[in-house]
């Protein structure tokens, strides 16, 4: 029966040498990650490129970027599934990894700032609720649990697949689907019950969207930095972080099917949802940045603006420009008309809105830092090999965990297709009907 | 207790640089050295900035020494996810417990004085000068933020006048409770050449500027 399935699980049973390549890289890029950040700890903030004023830099763009991106995985498998949108069911899964591998390395970036990472525990002992600090603490740990459950309880049906299906698997393995399957049967009432559970779960992880990534914004918005204090701040880190992560999905959906042969289950229907779908929140995108800076310029108070000129013709007059070329410029020709929103405009658009929502991050955080309200600090941030290293290994093990979450686990979930029926009403039919 | 606050005369600053002088021996600050100082890791807890308006020939130059305002509102408690930065209640004194400071740099951030540093490398004192560290002041390891105290060490014990005021050869700057009526201090803030920095924030600097050729 799962033998229909083949292509969803055939990554599971042969490991090509492709694969070993590309973990050794990953693994290269990660330790020499570990040994960039041993130095800083070794030797001090001062390896980075950050200075007075210029206190953040690339660590806490990464932070927000990553935080932004775990945003789709959520807004394609919750939300999607609280409209009842039928052609999200390939996708949720392959989303919902998105956000649960990429959160921590949102969480890990903050602990990659600190400049004493040892005392981290003071937080627990001493936090205080007065600081966005704390609340972001809370935020990100409690959407980081969510979902990790979510994503989980969502795999169970599957994990009693593969149980049931490799009784001759290597014993770690038998052993990891046996355990992780929590006794599934397949029963009416689990399906049921599971069902149920996941309707609940996606309401409440579309409420953590919103406030997970506004706490985000809150921790720059809430200080009287200009620039950052600002009541848009909330909506459009909101709105940049659901861009990113949904241009970021139809990335790997794409990178997926290419590598997996998933031809059969993401079909270009989807990139054409998804590409319609980016078209939106690019225009929204412009909205609030044409809204933020027409504020800006038409209040013109002189600590703003010695920020936006920042960036628009001073030291920051590249990213401010490359960003708004890779967020707006670029894609949105590529998504608008039909003949370019081919799976292959869909990923060039994505990895352009990517590439543009770092560089907004960026912008947002460091201008700002570099123009305060007196004078008298400059202060000039050219983000050293350190930091970059220890990007590129943040990256590198949001792969990896990718990666090695598509060798043990089917990406597409194969209990959520086989509900998927012709009828629009699958509410109706809650039990595993062959599709 | 006191109300701790500081007066300087921007008129008689001669921009001579004896307060920060004072400070960093007074307070252990490190040495940084100049190239580090280049890249803006340079720590003064009471730095002498000069502020320039106009261009040539109609310029104007000020010079303004800049301690921690210790702000009846400060910013920068607000936003300390530890409590390592807190307002002590009897004396109003913004301060920093350096052994609880996590690092995370929010509230140099949130100051808009630019009065916080952060020890971005781990101290290393010149050869011979660990000999001259003053014992009552604490040293501060790597990855903290640090910041001035109003010469905390010295109210203490009861010697009520930091060291950049003791230093300064001009005699610009007062310090005093501004709770007493009588002292120079409070007399001087109410003065109608007081002013206090960018004070639309609300922050309510404890630190007054006399204005200059009023």
């Amino acid at each position: 029966m799962e033998r229909e399935h083949e292509a969803l699980l055939r990554p599971l049973e042969q490991t090509g040498r492709g694969f070993y390549l590309l973990i050794a890289i990953l693994l290269a890029v990660i330790g020499w990650g570990i040994f960039a950040y041993f130095q800083q700890i070794r030797l001090g903030l001062g390896v980075t490129g950050l200075s007075r004023p210029i206190f953040w830099g690339v660590y806490i763009t990464n932070f927000v970027f990553f935080i932004g991106l775990s945003h789709a995985g959520t807004l394609v498998s919750a939300i999607l599934r609280i409209v009842g949108a039928e052609w999200r069911r390939p996708f949720t899964r392959l989303a919902e990894a998105v956000t649960v591998f990429s959160l921590p390395f949102g969480a890990g970036s903050i602990l990659l700032d600190m400049g004493r990472i040892d005392r981290i525990w003071r937080v627990l002992l001493h936090g205080r609720f007065q600081s966005p600090i704390l609340w972001d603490v809370t935020a990100v740990s409690t959407y980081l649990i969510s979902s990790v459950v979510f994503f989980y309880i969502a795999m169970i049906p599957d994990i009693a697949t593969l149980r049931d299906l490799y009784p001759h698997a290597p014993a770690w393995r038998r052993q990891l689907y046996r355990v992780l399957a929590l006794g599934w049967q397949g029963t009416e009432a689990q399906y049921h019950r599971l069902e149920r559970i996941m309707g609940w779960f996606a309401v409440f992880l579309t409420l953590l969207v919103v406030t997970v990534h506004t706490v985000v914004s809150w921790i720059f918005g809430l200080t009287i930095v200009p620039g950052w204090h600002s009541a848009i701040i909330g909506p459009y880190f909101l709105v940049g972080a659901i861009f990113s992560g949904v241009a970021a999905v139809s990335v790997v959906a794409a990178l997926l099917r290419w590598v997996l042969g998933l031809q059969r289950y993401i079909t270009p229907r989807h990139f054409n949802y998804l590409g319609q779908f980016l078209v939106a929140l690019a225009i929204t995108w412009f909205y609030f940045t044409f809204a933020e800076v027409l504020t800006t310029i038409y209040g013109a108070e002189p600590s703003h603006m010695a920020v936006f000129w920042a960036k628009f013709r001073e030291e920051f007059s590249w990213a401010f420009f490359a960003m708004f070329f890779f967020c707006f410029l670029l894609p949105l020709p590529i998504l608008v008309w039909k003949r370019t929103r081919t799976i292959f405009g869909v990923v060039v658009a994505g990895l352009s809105i990517n590439l543009g929502m770092w560089l907004e991050r960026y912008t947002v955080i460091v201008p700002s830092l570099a123009r305060p309200r007196l004078p008298y600090e400059w202060g000039v941030y050219t983000p050293t090999w350190i930091e970059w290293s220890v990007t590129a290994a943040c990256f590198a093990g949001l792969i990896l965990l990718y990666a090695l979450f598509a060798k043990l686990f089917p990406v597409v979930a194969i209990w959520e297709l086989k509900e998927e029926t012709p009828t629009p009403s699958h509410a109706e039919q809650p039990k595993p009907a062959e599709a | 207790m006191p109300h701790w606050a500081m007066v300087i005369d921007l008129d008689k600053c001669v921009g001579c640089q004896s307060c920060s002088a004072a400070c960093q021996a007074e307070n252990n600050v490190l040495f940084v050295g100049p190239e580090q100082a280049e890249l803006g890791r340079a720590i003064f807890w009471n730095e002498v900035f000069c502020h320039i308006e106009g261009e040539y020939p109609h310029v104007k130059a000020t010079i303004v020494p800049r301690p921690c305002f210790h702000c009846e509102n400060p910013p920068c408690v607000k936003v300390c996810p530890v409590g390592a930065t807190y307002k002590r209640e009897e004396d109003g004194l913004v301060l920093q417990r350096y052994e609880r400071c996590i690092g995370c740099r929010y509230c140099a951030v949130a100051c808009p004085y630019g009065a916080r540093y952060f020890t971005w490398h781990a101290p290393e004192w010149p050869e011979g000068m660990d000999r001259y560290q003053n014992p009552d002041v604490l040293l501060r390891p790597v990855g903290i933020v640090e910041k001035c105290t109003f010469c905390i060490h010295r109210l203490e014990k009861g010697l009520p006048i930091p060291a950049c005021n003791q230093a300064c050869p001009a005699d610009a700057r007062y310090f005093g409770d501004l709770d007493d009526p009588n002292s120079e201090v409070s007399q001087l803030a109410r003065s109608p050449r007081a002013l206090r920095l960018l004070e639309d924030l609300g922050t309510e600097p404890r630190v007054f500027y006399l204005k200059e050729g009023a």
